[in-house]
Protein backbone atom coordinates (compact mmCIF):
# COMPACT_ATOMS: atom_id res chain seq x y z
CA UNK A 1 0.00 0.00 0.00
CA UNK A 2 2.99 2.34 -0.13
CA UNK A 3 1.58 3.59 -3.32
CA UNK A 4 -1.54 5.28 -1.96
CA UNK A 5 -1.88 8.63 -1.31
CA UNK A 6 -2.19 9.74 2.43
CA UNK A 7 -5.50 10.88 2.26
CA UNK A 8 -7.85 9.81 -1.22
CA UNK A 9 -11.53 11.52 -1.49
CA UNK A 10 -13.06 9.33 -3.56
CA UNK A 11 -16.89 10.88 -5.64
CA UNK A 12 -17.83 11.97 -1.86
CA UNK A 13 -21.36 12.99 -1.40
CA UNK A 14 -22.66 14.83 1.67
CA UNK A 15 -27.01 15.55 1.99
CA UNK A 16 -28.13 17.59 5.22
CA UNK A 17 -31.86 16.31 4.44
CA UNK A 18 -32.71 17.36 1.04
CA UNK A 19 -30.26 19.43 -0.01
CA UNK A 20 -26.96 17.98 -1.69
CA UNK A 21 -23.80 19.72 -0.20
CA UNK A 22 -20.68 17.96 -1.60
CA UNK A 23 -21.78 16.31 -5.00
CA UNK A 24 -18.94 14.10 -6.13
CA UNK A 25 -15.70 15.51 -4.27
CA UNK A 26 -12.34 13.43 -5.35
CA UNK A 27 -9.33 15.13 -3.91
CA UNK A 28 -5.92 13.29 -3.53
CA UNK A 29 -3.48 14.58 -0.48
CA UNK A 30 0.05 13.28 -0.52
CA UNK A 31 2.81 13.36 2.88
CA UNK A 32 3.76 16.52 3.30
CA UNK A 33 1.39 18.27 1.05
CA UNK A 34 -0.05 21.77 2.21
CA UNK A 35 -3.42 21.98 0.11
CA UNK A 36 -5.59 25.29 0.89
CA UNK A 37 -9.60 24.97 0.31
CA UNK A 38 -11.06 28.55 -1.24
CA UNK A 39 -14.61 28.97 -2.17
CA UNK A 40 -17.33 31.34 -0.91
CA UNK A 41 -19.31 30.63 2.14
CA UNK A 42 -21.73 27.45 1.63
CA UNK A 43 -19.27 25.80 -0.38
CA UNK A 44 -19.16 22.70 1.21
CA UNK A 45 -15.29 23.08 2.11
CA UNK A 46 -15.84 23.19 6.00
CA UNK A 47 -18.01 20.03 5.38
CA UNK A 48 -15.52 18.18 3.04
CA UNK A 49 -13.44 19.02 6.08
CA UNK A 50 -15.22 17.21 8.25
CA UNK A 51 -16.04 13.97 6.64
CA UNK A 52 -12.44 13.58 6.22
CA UNK A 53 -12.52 13.17 10.50
CA UNK A 54 -15.61 11.52 9.96
CA UNK A 55 -17.51 14.22 12.42
CA UNK A 56 -20.13 13.98 9.52
CA UNK A 57 -20.89 10.63 7.47
CA UNK A 58 -20.98 10.82 4.07
CA UNK A 59 -23.94 9.43 1.49
CA UNK A 60 -21.72 8.50 -1.32
CA UNK A 61 -18.45 7.65 -1.87
CA UNK A 62 -15.42 6.66 0.16
CA UNK A 63 -12.64 8.56 1.91
CA UNK A 64 -9.27 6.47 2.48
CA UNK A 65 -7.14 7.19 4.76
CA UNK A 66 -3.17 5.51 4.27
CA UNK A 67 -5.27 3.12 1.60
CA UNK A 68 -7.74 2.23 4.20
CA UNK A 69 -11.71 2.58 3.92
CA UNK A 70 -12.36 5.10 6.41
CA UNK A 71 -15.66 4.64 8.23
CA UNK A 72 -16.32 1.03 6.56
CA UNK A 73 -15.23 -2.30 5.98
CA UNK A 74 -16.11 -4.59 3.26
CA UNK A 75 -17.90 -7.54 4.38
CA UNK A 76 -18.19 -9.95 1.45
CA UNK A 77 -19.56 -7.46 -0.97
CA UNK A 78 -21.49 -5.19 0.71
CA UNK A 79 -19.90 -2.52 3.22
CA UNK A 80 -21.24 -2.35 7.05
CA UNK A 81 -20.24 0.85 9.44
CA UNK A 82 -16.79 0.06 11.08
CA UNK A 83 -16.68 -0.40 14.74
CA UNK A 84 -16.79 2.55 16.71
CA UNK A 85 -13.17 1.64 18.46
CA UNK A 86 -11.96 1.77 14.84
CA UNK A 87 -13.11 4.75 13.73
CA UNK A 88 -11.76 6.31 17.08
CA UNK A 89 -8.56 4.90 15.64
CA UNK A 90 -8.73 6.07 12.07
CA UNK A 91 -9.79 9.76 13.47
CA UNK A 92 -6.12 9.72 15.40
CA UNK A 93 -4.58 9.74 12.29
CA UNK A 94 -5.68 13.48 11.69
CA UNK A 95 -5.83 16.38 13.87
CA UNK A 96 -8.73 18.70 13.69
CA UNK A 97 -7.93 22.87 14.72
CA UNK A 98 -11.94 23.90 14.39
CA UNK A 99 -12.79 27.62 14.00
CA UNK A 100 -14.13 28.40 17.61
CA UNK A 101 -11.08 26.58 18.94
CA UNK A 102 -13.08 24.18 20.88
CA UNK A 103 -10.51 23.93 24.29
CA UNK A 104 -11.80 22.26 26.74
CA UNK A 105 -12.66 25.07 29.33
CA UNK A 106 -12.62 23.04 32.50
CA UNK A 107 -8.44 22.20 32.00
CA UNK A 108 -5.53 24.51 31.54
CA UNK A 109 -3.55 24.64 28.75
CA UNK A 110 -1.34 22.24 29.27
CA UNK A 111 -3.79 19.75 30.25
CA UNK A 112 -5.46 20.39 27.11
CA UNK A 113 -2.21 19.26 25.32
CA UNK A 114 -1.33 16.35 27.69
CA UNK A 115 -5.00 15.12 27.64
CA UNK A 116 -5.54 12.54 24.60
CA UNK A 117 -1.88 11.37 24.86
CA UNK A 118 -2.12 10.14 28.58
CA UNK A 119 -5.65 9.14 28.06
CA UNK A 120 -5.70 7.55 24.31
CA UNK A 121 -2.11 6.76 23.57
CA UNK A 122 -1.13 5.30 27.32
CA UNK A 123 2.14 8.20 27.64
CA UNK A 124 3.29 8.52 30.67
CA UNK A 125 1.50 12.00 32.53
CA UNK A 126 5.58 12.97 33.31
CA UNK A 127 6.15 12.52 29.64
CA UNK A 128 3.16 13.86 28.07
CA UNK A 129 3.57 17.01 29.84
CA UNK A 130 7.29 17.47 28.87
CA UNK A 131 5.60 16.99 25.39
CA UNK A 132 3.02 19.28 25.98
CA UNK A 133 5.07 22.18 27.52
CA UNK A 134 7.72 21.95 24.38
CA UNK A 135 4.90 22.31 22.32
CA UNK A 136 3.34 25.07 23.93
CA UNK A 137 7.04 26.57 23.20
CA UNK A 138 6.88 26.03 20.03
CA UNK A 139 4.08 27.99 19.53
CA UNK A 140 5.15 30.88 21.81
CA UNK A 141 2.67 30.32 25.00
CA UNK A 142 5.40 28.83 27.23
CA UNK A 143 4.20 31.01 30.02
CA UNK A 144 0.79 30.34 29.87
CA UNK A 145 1.08 26.40 30.37
CA UNK A 146 -1.15 26.86 33.92
CA UNK A 147 -3.63 29.38 32.42
CA UNK A 148 -7.33 28.31 31.51
CA UNK A 149 -8.69 28.87 27.80
CA UNK A 150 -10.95 31.37 29.59
CA UNK A 151 -8.40 33.72 30.64
CA UNK A 152 -6.55 33.66 27.16
CA UNK A 153 -6.98 35.70 24.37
CA UNK A 154 -8.60 34.10 20.68
CA UNK A 155 -5.31 34.02 19.06
CA UNK A 156 -3.64 32.21 22.17
CA UNK A 157 -6.31 29.66 22.81
CA UNK A 158 -6.13 28.94 18.77
CA UNK A 159 -2.24 27.98 19.02
CA UNK A 160 -3.15 26.09 22.08
CA UNK A 161 -5.51 23.99 20.30
CA UNK A 162 -3.03 23.54 17.39
CA UNK A 163 -0.65 22.19 19.84
CA UNK A 164 -3.28 20.17 21.46
CA UNK A 165 -3.67 18.76 18.23
CA UNK A 166 0.33 18.26 17.19
CA UNK A 167 0.39 16.44 20.71
CA UNK A 168 -1.42 13.55 19.25
CA UNK A 169 1.29 13.49 16.23
CA UNK A 170 -1.16 13.23 13.12
CA UNK A 171 -0.15 12.12 9.45
CA UNK A 172 -2.47 14.94 8.75
CA UNK A 173 -3.83 18.50 9.97
CA UNK A 174 -7.11 19.60 9.33
CA UNK A 175 -7.86 23.30 9.54
CA UNK A 176 -11.53 24.50 9.40
CA UNK A 177 -11.22 28.31 8.87
CA UNK A 178 -8.28 28.82 12.07
CA UNK A 179 -8.53 32.27 11.93
CA UNK A 180 -12.48 33.24 11.51
CA UNK A 181 -12.91 33.58 14.61
CA UNK A 182 -10.10 36.28 15.81
CA UNK A 183 -9.63 39.60 16.05
CA UNK A 184 -7.76 40.90 13.03
CA UNK A 185 -4.50 41.83 15.11
CA UNK A 186 -4.35 38.24 16.57
CA UNK A 187 -4.79 36.90 13.57
CA UNK A 188 -0.45 36.40 12.14
CA UNK A 189 -0.15 34.81 15.52
CA UNK A 190 -1.51 31.71 14.17
CA UNK A 191 -1.08 31.98 10.96
CA UNK A 192 2.64 32.07 11.86
CA UNK A 193 2.56 29.24 13.54
CA UNK A 194 0.58 27.14 10.61
CA UNK A 195 3.57 28.52 8.34
CA UNK A 196 6.26 27.01 10.63
CA UNK A 197 4.16 23.63 10.38
CA UNK A 198 4.06 24.04 6.57
CA UNK A 199 7.86 24.56 6.47
CA UNK A 200 8.59 21.63 8.52
CA UNK A 201 6.59 19.02 6.43
CA UNK A 202 3.78 18.50 8.07
CA UNK A 203 0.68 17.52 6.01
CA UNK A 204 -1.85 20.05 5.91
CA UNK A 205 -5.68 20.80 4.48
CA UNK A 206 -6.43 24.07 5.19
CA UNK A 207 -9.76 25.93 4.51
CA UNK A 208 -9.53 29.52 4.85
CA UNK A 209 -10.33 33.21 3.84
CA UNK A 210 -6.73 34.34 4.07
CA UNK A 211 -5.87 34.60 0.34
CA UNK A 212 -2.29 35.96 0.82
CA UNK A 213 -1.62 33.48 3.37
CA UNK A 214 -2.59 30.31 0.93
CA UNK A 215 -0.76 31.66 -2.16
CA UNK A 216 2.73 31.91 0.60
CA UNK A 217 1.80 28.52 1.94
CA UNK A 218 -0.09 26.04 -0.39
CA UNK A 219 1.73 23.38 -2.59
CA UNK A 220 -2.13 23.15 -4.54
CA UNK A 221 -5.02 25.18 -4.36
CA UNK A 222 -8.70 24.39 -4.29
CA UNK A 223 -11.09 26.11 -5.50
CA UNK A 224 -14.78 25.13 -4.38
CA UNK A 225 -17.92 26.42 -4.90
CA UNK A 226 -21.61 24.79 -4.83
CA UNK A 227 -20.52 21.12 -3.26
CA UNK A 228 -18.13 20.97 -5.78
CA UNK A 229 -14.18 21.55 -6.80
CA UNK A 230 -13.99 23.46 -10.14
CA UNK A 231 -10.31 24.41 -10.22
CA UNK A 232 -6.89 22.73 -8.64
CA UNK A 233 -4.31 24.00 -9.14
CA UNK A 234 -0.82 25.79 -8.00
CA UNK A 235 -1.65 28.97 -6.05
CA UNK A 236 0.12 30.87 -9.22
CA UNK A 237 -2.44 29.09 -11.55
CA UNK A 238 -4.90 30.16 -8.81
CA UNK A 239 -4.60 33.41 -8.39
CA UNK A 240 -3.38 34.44 -11.66
CA UNK A 241 -3.62 32.20 -14.36
CA UNK A 242 -6.98 31.15 -13.89
CA UNK A 243 -9.11 31.76 -16.70
CA UNK A 244 -12.51 30.10 -14.83
CA UNK A 245 -15.31 32.53 -14.38
CA UNK A 246 -16.58 31.59 -11.26
CA UNK A 247 -13.38 31.62 -9.79
CA UNK A 248 -12.39 35.10 -11.25
CA UNK A 249 -15.65 36.60 -9.60
CA UNK A 250 -14.95 34.87 -6.15
CA UNK A 251 -11.06 36.42 -5.90
CA UNK A 252 -13.32 39.59 -7.29
CA UNK A 253 -15.08 39.47 -4.23
CA UNK A 254 -12.35 39.09 -1.69
CA UNK A 255 -10.43 41.84 -3.44
CA UNK A 256 -8.16 40.14 -5.73
CA UNK A 257 -7.86 41.43 -9.19
CA UNK A 258 -7.40 37.84 -11.57
CA UNK B 1 -30.29 76.93 30.15
CA UNK B 2 -26.02 77.73 30.80
CA UNK B 3 -24.99 77.22 33.57
CA UNK B 4 -21.48 78.09 35.02
CA UNK B 5 -19.44 75.01 35.04
CA UNK B 6 -17.64 75.25 38.39
CA UNK B 7 -15.78 71.94 38.61
CA UNK B 8 -17.95 69.05 39.35
CA UNK B 9 -17.00 65.63 41.47
CA UNK B 10 -19.17 62.73 41.75
CA UNK B 11 -17.43 60.95 44.30
CA UNK B 12 -18.75 62.40 47.34
CA UNK B 13 -22.19 61.83 46.09
CA UNK B 14 -24.66 60.81 48.56
CA UNK B 15 -27.83 57.93 47.74
CA UNK B 16 -31.43 59.77 46.71
CA UNK B 17 -33.72 59.08 49.64
CA UNK B 18 -36.69 56.93 48.18
CA UNK B 19 -39.75 56.72 50.53
CA UNK B 20 -40.91 53.40 49.12
CA UNK B 21 -37.93 51.64 50.44
CA UNK B 22 -38.81 53.44 53.98
CA UNK B 23 -42.18 52.12 53.73
CA UNK B 24 -41.22 49.18 52.73
CA UNK B 25 -38.64 48.90 56.07
CA UNK B 26 -40.94 49.99 58.64
CA UNK B 27 -43.49 47.03 57.52
CA UNK B 28 -40.74 44.67 57.82
CA UNK B 29 -39.54 45.58 61.42
CA UNK B 30 -43.00 45.63 62.68
CA UNK B 31 -44.05 41.62 60.90
CA UNK B 32 -40.63 40.38 62.27
CA UNK B 33 -40.81 42.03 66.02
CA UNK B 34 -44.73 41.00 65.47
CA UNK B 35 -43.15 37.06 65.10
CA UNK B 36 -40.58 37.47 67.47
CA UNK B 37 -43.05 38.57 70.36
CA UNK B 38 -46.03 36.08 69.20
CA UNK B 39 -43.08 32.86 70.02
CA UNK B 40 -41.51 34.36 73.08
CA UNK B 41 -44.75 34.87 74.93
CA UNK B 42 -46.76 32.11 73.00
CA UNK B 43 -47.38 29.71 76.32
CA UNK B 44 -47.16 26.50 74.02
CA UNK B 45 -43.58 26.78 72.36
CA UNK B 46 -42.10 25.41 75.84
CA UNK B 47 -38.46 26.20 75.31
CA UNK B 48 -37.52 24.08 77.97
CA UNK B 49 -39.05 21.20 76.33
CA UNK B 50 -37.56 22.05 73.02
CA UNK B 51 -34.42 21.69 74.33
CA UNK B 52 -35.13 18.63 76.04
CA UNK B 53 -35.94 17.02 73.07
CA UNK B 54 -33.76 18.09 70.17
CA UNK B 55 -31.16 16.29 71.61
CA UNK B 56 -33.28 13.06 72.96
CA UNK B 57 -32.29 10.09 71.54
CA UNK B 58 -35.19 8.95 69.86
CA UNK B 59 -34.97 12.19 67.97
CA UNK B 60 -31.50 11.67 67.11
CA UNK B 61 -32.07 8.23 66.04
CA UNK B 62 -34.43 8.98 63.43
CA UNK B 63 -32.86 12.19 62.64
CA UNK B 64 -29.79 9.21 61.60
CA UNK B 65 -32.53 7.37 59.50
CA UNK B 66 -33.67 10.80 57.61
CA UNK B 67 -29.52 11.64 56.85
CA UNK B 68 -29.03 7.92 55.56
CA UNK B 69 -32.30 7.32 53.49
CA UNK B 70 -31.84 11.19 52.11
CA UNK B 71 -28.29 10.06 50.86
CA UNK B 72 -29.29 6.79 50.01
CA UNK B 73 -32.32 7.80 48.06
CA UNK B 74 -30.20 10.68 46.14
CA UNK B 75 -27.25 8.56 45.38
CA UNK B 76 -29.02 6.11 43.48
CA UNK B 77 -31.19 8.77 42.36
CA UNK B 78 -28.74 10.38 40.55
CA UNK B 79 -26.62 6.68 39.10
CA UNK B 80 -30.36 6.29 37.77
CA UNK B 81 -30.97 10.05 36.52
CA UNK B 82 -27.36 9.72 34.44
CA UNK B 83 -28.23 5.89 33.03
CA UNK B 84 -32.18 7.55 31.92
CA UNK B 85 -30.31 11.05 30.79
CA UNK B 86 -28.16 9.29 28.06
CA UNK B 87 -31.32 7.15 27.55
CA UNK B 88 -33.35 9.87 26.60
CA UNK B 89 -30.32 11.63 24.33
CA UNK B 90 -29.71 7.82 22.55
CA UNK B 91 -30.21 7.25 19.22
CA UNK B 92 -31.72 3.74 19.59
CA UNK B 93 -35.54 4.84 19.20
CA UNK B 94 -36.91 1.74 21.69
CA UNK B 95 -34.16 2.91 24.45
CA UNK B 96 -35.10 6.24 24.53
CA UNK B 97 -38.75 5.89 24.35
CA UNK B 98 -38.62 3.58 27.76
CA UNK B 99 -36.78 6.54 28.93
CA UNK B 100 -39.90 8.93 28.05
CA UNK B 101 -41.86 6.42 29.44
CA UNK B 102 -40.36 6.00 33.03
CA UNK B 103 -39.97 9.70 33.41
CA UNK B 104 -43.70 10.31 32.42
CA UNK B 105 -44.92 8.00 35.00
CA UNK B 106 -42.98 8.82 37.66
CA UNK B 107 -43.23 12.69 37.27
CA UNK B 108 -46.84 11.90 36.85
CA UNK B 109 -48.19 10.41 39.93
CA UNK B 110 -47.55 11.13 43.54
CA UNK B 111 -44.53 10.24 45.53
CA UNK B 112 -46.94 9.36 48.71
CA UNK B 113 -48.90 7.12 46.23
CA UNK B 114 -45.52 5.42 45.17
CA UNK B 115 -44.46 5.30 48.42
CA UNK B 116 -47.27 3.38 49.29
CA UNK B 117 -47.51 1.08 45.92
CA UNK B 118 -43.90 0.21 47.53
CA UNK B 119 -45.61 -0.22 51.11
CA UNK B 120 -47.66 -2.57 49.78
CA UNK B 121 -46.02 -4.70 46.91
CA UNK B 122 -46.15 -8.06 48.58
CA UNK B 123 -50.14 -7.06 47.72
CA UNK B 124 -49.73 -7.12 44.00
CA UNK B 125 -46.07 -9.71 43.83
CA UNK B 126 -46.05 -12.09 47.19
CA UNK B 127 -44.08 -13.63 45.84
CA UNK B 128 -40.40 -13.34 44.38
CA UNK B 129 -39.11 -15.59 41.85
CA UNK B 130 -35.66 -16.07 39.64
CA UNK B 131 -35.80 -18.37 36.94
CA UNK B 132 -37.28 -19.48 33.65
CA UNK B 133 -40.93 -18.19 33.52
CA UNK B 134 -43.34 -21.42 33.51
CA UNK B 135 -40.30 -23.63 35.11
CA UNK B 136 -39.36 -24.02 38.24
CA UNK B 137 -37.48 -21.11 40.04
CA UNK B 138 -33.88 -21.04 40.59
CA UNK B 139 -34.52 -18.79 43.74
CA UNK B 140 -37.50 -18.16 45.30
CA UNK B 141 -38.87 -15.34 48.57
CA UNK B 142 -41.16 -13.88 49.93
CA UNK B 143 -41.42 -10.39 48.81
CA UNK B 144 -41.85 -9.75 52.77
CA UNK B 145 -38.84 -10.84 53.35
CA UNK B 146 -37.34 -8.87 50.20
CA UNK B 147 -38.90 -5.03 50.59
CA UNK B 148 -39.36 -4.13 54.58
CA UNK B 149 -40.74 -0.64 54.83
CA UNK B 150 -37.82 0.74 54.80
CA UNK B 151 -36.32 -1.08 51.93
CA UNK B 152 -39.80 0.67 50.21
CA UNK B 153 -39.46 3.39 51.63
CA UNK B 154 -35.83 4.01 49.43
CA UNK B 155 -37.17 1.93 46.08
CA UNK B 156 -40.16 4.46 46.13
CA UNK B 157 -38.16 7.72 46.63
CA UNK B 158 -35.34 6.45 44.69
CA UNK B 159 -37.22 5.75 41.99
CA UNK B 160 -38.89 8.86 42.02
CA UNK B 161 -36.25 10.87 42.37
CA UNK B 162 -33.70 8.83 39.57
CA UNK B 163 -36.98 10.71 36.98
CA UNK B 164 -36.34 14.11 38.48
CA UNK B 165 -32.86 14.01 38.20
CA UNK B 166 -33.36 12.55 34.43
CA UNK B 167 -34.16 16.08 33.64
CA UNK B 168 -31.72 17.90 35.35
CA UNK B 169 -28.94 15.72 34.01
CA UNK B 170 -30.14 15.84 30.48
CA UNK B 171 -29.72 20.10 30.68
CA UNK B 172 -27.05 19.96 32.12
CA UNK B 173 -25.28 17.75 29.52
CA UNK B 174 -27.69 19.67 26.56
CA UNK B 175 -25.68 22.85 28.26
CA UNK B 176 -22.10 21.98 26.94
CA UNK B 177 -21.46 22.79 23.16
CA UNK B 178 -21.38 20.59 20.34
CA UNK B 179 -17.99 21.29 19.49
CA UNK B 180 -16.41 20.02 23.12
CA UNK B 181 -17.29 16.38 21.58
CA UNK B 182 -16.03 16.94 18.14
CA UNK B 183 -12.80 18.05 19.88
CA UNK B 184 -12.32 14.96 21.96
CA UNK B 185 -13.81 12.46 18.96
CA UNK B 186 -11.26 14.33 16.57
CA UNK B 187 -8.29 13.78 19.50
CA UNK B 188 -9.05 9.89 18.85
CA UNK B 189 -10.76 9.77 22.49
CA UNK B 190 -13.69 7.27 22.94
CA UNK B 191 -17.44 7.68 23.58
CA UNK B 192 -17.07 6.91 26.88
CA UNK B 193 -13.64 9.02 27.48
CA UNK B 194 -15.92 11.87 25.75
CA UNK B 195 -18.89 11.77 28.18
CA UNK B 196 -16.69 11.06 31.06
CA UNK B 197 -13.44 13.15 30.59
CA UNK B 198 -14.87 16.36 28.60
CA UNK B 199 -18.76 16.21 28.60
CA UNK B 200 -19.61 15.64 32.18
CA UNK B 201 -17.20 17.51 34.05
CA UNK B 202 -18.66 20.72 32.33
CA UNK B 203 -22.14 19.71 32.28
CA UNK B 204 -21.95 19.22 36.34
CA UNK B 205 -21.61 23.44 36.18
CA UNK B 206 -25.20 23.36 35.28
CA UNK B 207 -26.26 20.00 37.20
CA UNK B 208 -25.15 21.04 40.76
CA UNK B 209 -27.37 23.99 41.49
CA UNK B 210 -30.37 22.39 40.57
CA UNK B 211 -29.14 18.67 41.81
CA UNK B 212 -28.58 20.60 45.51
CA UNK B 213 -32.38 21.58 45.25
CA UNK B 214 -33.46 17.96 44.94
CA UNK B 215 -31.20 17.58 47.72
CA UNK B 216 -33.15 19.67 49.96
CA UNK B 217 -36.34 18.51 48.60
CA UNK B 218 -35.29 14.78 49.44
CA UNK B 219 -34.33 15.77 52.54
CA UNK B 220 -37.68 17.19 53.53
CA UNK B 221 -39.70 14.44 51.11
CA UNK B 222 -38.04 11.66 53.39
CA UNK B 223 -40.57 12.72 56.13
CA UNK B 224 -43.10 11.05 53.63
CA UNK B 225 -42.04 7.86 54.92
CA UNK B 226 -44.33 8.65 58.42
CA UNK B 227 -47.11 6.94 57.05
CA UNK B 228 -44.95 3.67 56.13
CA UNK B 229 -44.02 3.75 60.30
CA UNK B 230 -40.72 4.24 59.14
CA UNK B 231 -39.07 5.99 62.20
CA UNK B 232 -37.20 9.30 60.13
CA UNK B 233 -36.80 12.19 62.24
CA UNK B 234 -40.71 13.99 61.59
CA UNK B 235 -42.59 10.12 63.05
CA UNK B 236 -39.81 10.34 66.55
CA UNK B 237 -41.16 13.32 66.54
CA UNK B 238 -44.74 12.90 66.29
CA UNK B 239 -44.14 9.40 68.33
CA UNK B 240 -43.58 11.95 70.85
CA UNK B 241 -46.25 14.27 70.73
CA UNK B 242 -49.10 11.79 70.36
CA UNK B 243 -48.13 10.45 74.06
CA UNK B 244 -47.28 13.74 75.68
CA UNK B 245 -48.97 16.11 73.64
CA UNK B 246 -46.02 18.44 73.26
CA UNK B 247 -47.31 19.15 69.75
CA UNK B 248 -45.67 22.59 68.99
CA UNK B 249 -42.36 22.19 70.45
CA UNK B 250 -41.55 18.63 68.86
CA UNK B 251 -42.84 20.22 65.39
CA UNK B 252 -40.11 23.20 66.31
CA UNK B 253 -37.34 20.32 67.07
CA UNK B 254 -38.02 18.53 63.54
CA UNK B 255 -37.87 21.93 62.29
CA UNK B 256 -34.67 23.17 63.20
CA UNK B 257 -32.87 19.55 62.70
CA UNK B 258 -34.16 20.01 58.88
CA UNK B 259 -33.26 23.50 58.98
CA UNK B 260 -29.48 22.75 60.83
CA UNK B 261 -28.81 20.27 57.60
CA UNK B 262 -30.07 22.05 55.04
CA UNK B 263 -27.96 24.98 56.01
CA UNK B 264 -25.08 22.57 55.98
CA UNK B 265 -26.41 21.31 52.72
CA UNK B 266 -26.36 24.87 51.32
CA UNK B 267 -22.42 25.16 52.03
CA UNK B 268 -22.13 22.01 50.63
CA UNK B 269 -23.31 22.98 47.34
CA UNK B 270 -21.48 26.15 46.82
CA UNK B 271 -18.29 24.40 47.70
CA UNK B 272 -19.33 21.93 44.84
CA UNK B 273 -19.74 24.61 42.60
CA UNK B 274 -16.69 26.12 43.20
CA UNK B 275 -15.25 22.97 42.27
CA UNK B 276 -17.11 22.70 38.74
CA UNK B 277 -16.34 26.15 38.07
CA UNK B 278 -12.86 25.82 37.52
CA UNK B 279 -11.63 27.55 34.78
CA UNK B 280 -15.12 28.48 33.94
CA UNK B 281 -15.03 31.08 36.41
CA UNK B 282 -11.92 33.48 36.67
CA UNK B 283 -9.43 33.29 39.09
CA UNK B 284 -9.06 35.56 42.19
CA UNK B 285 -6.96 38.33 41.27
CA UNK B 286 -7.04 40.22 44.08
CA UNK B 287 -10.73 40.93 43.71
CA UNK B 288 -13.94 38.89 43.77
CA UNK B 289 -14.08 36.24 40.95
CA UNK B 290 -16.10 37.13 38.23
CA UNK B 291 -17.94 35.13 35.71
CA UNK B 292 -16.31 34.62 32.56
CA UNK B 293 -19.10 35.93 29.98
CA UNK B 294 -17.68 39.11 29.61
CA UNK B 295 -14.03 38.72 29.52
CA UNK B 296 -14.30 35.11 27.40
CA UNK B 297 -12.33 36.50 24.32
CA UNK B 298 -10.17 39.40 25.76
CA UNK B 299 -6.86 39.19 26.29
CA UNK B 300 -5.54 39.15 29.58
CA UNK B 301 -2.20 40.97 30.06
CA UNK B 302 -3.08 41.93 33.98
CA UNK B 303 -3.34 38.39 34.59
CA UNK B 304 0.29 37.37 33.61
CA UNK B 305 2.11 36.74 36.54
CA UNK B 306 -0.19 38.02 39.41
CA UNK B 307 -1.31 34.34 40.06
CA UNK B 308 2.14 32.88 40.45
Amino acid sequence: MTAAPLLRADKVVKKFGHTTVLKSVSLEIERGEVVVLIGPSGAGKSTFLRTLNQLEDIDGGAIYIGGELAGYELHGDHVVHLHEKEVTRQRRRLGMVFQQFNLFPHMTALQNISHAPINVKGVKPADARATAMRLLERVGLGDHADHYPSELSGGQQQRVAIARALAMEPDILLFDEPTSALDPELVDDVLKVMRELSTQGQTMIIVTHEMGFARDVADRVVFMTEGEIREVGTPDQIFLGSTNERLRAFLGSVGIAA
Amino acid sequence: MTMTQATIDVAGARRRQRPGQWIATVVVLIFAALLVWTFATNPTVEWPVIGKYLIFPAILQGLWTTIWLTVASMVAGIAGGIVLATARMSNSRLVKAAADVYVWFFRGTPTLVQLIFWYNIAIFLPQVDIGIPGQTPWISMSTNALINPLMAAFLGLALNEAAYMCEVVRGGLLSVPPGQAEAAQSLGLSARKTFLQVILPQAMRAIVPPTGNQVIMMLKGTSLVSVMAVTDLFYSAQGIYVTNGKVIPLLIVASIWYLIITSLLYVLQSRTEKRFGRGLVRRKVGRAAKPIGAIALQPTPDFEGTTK
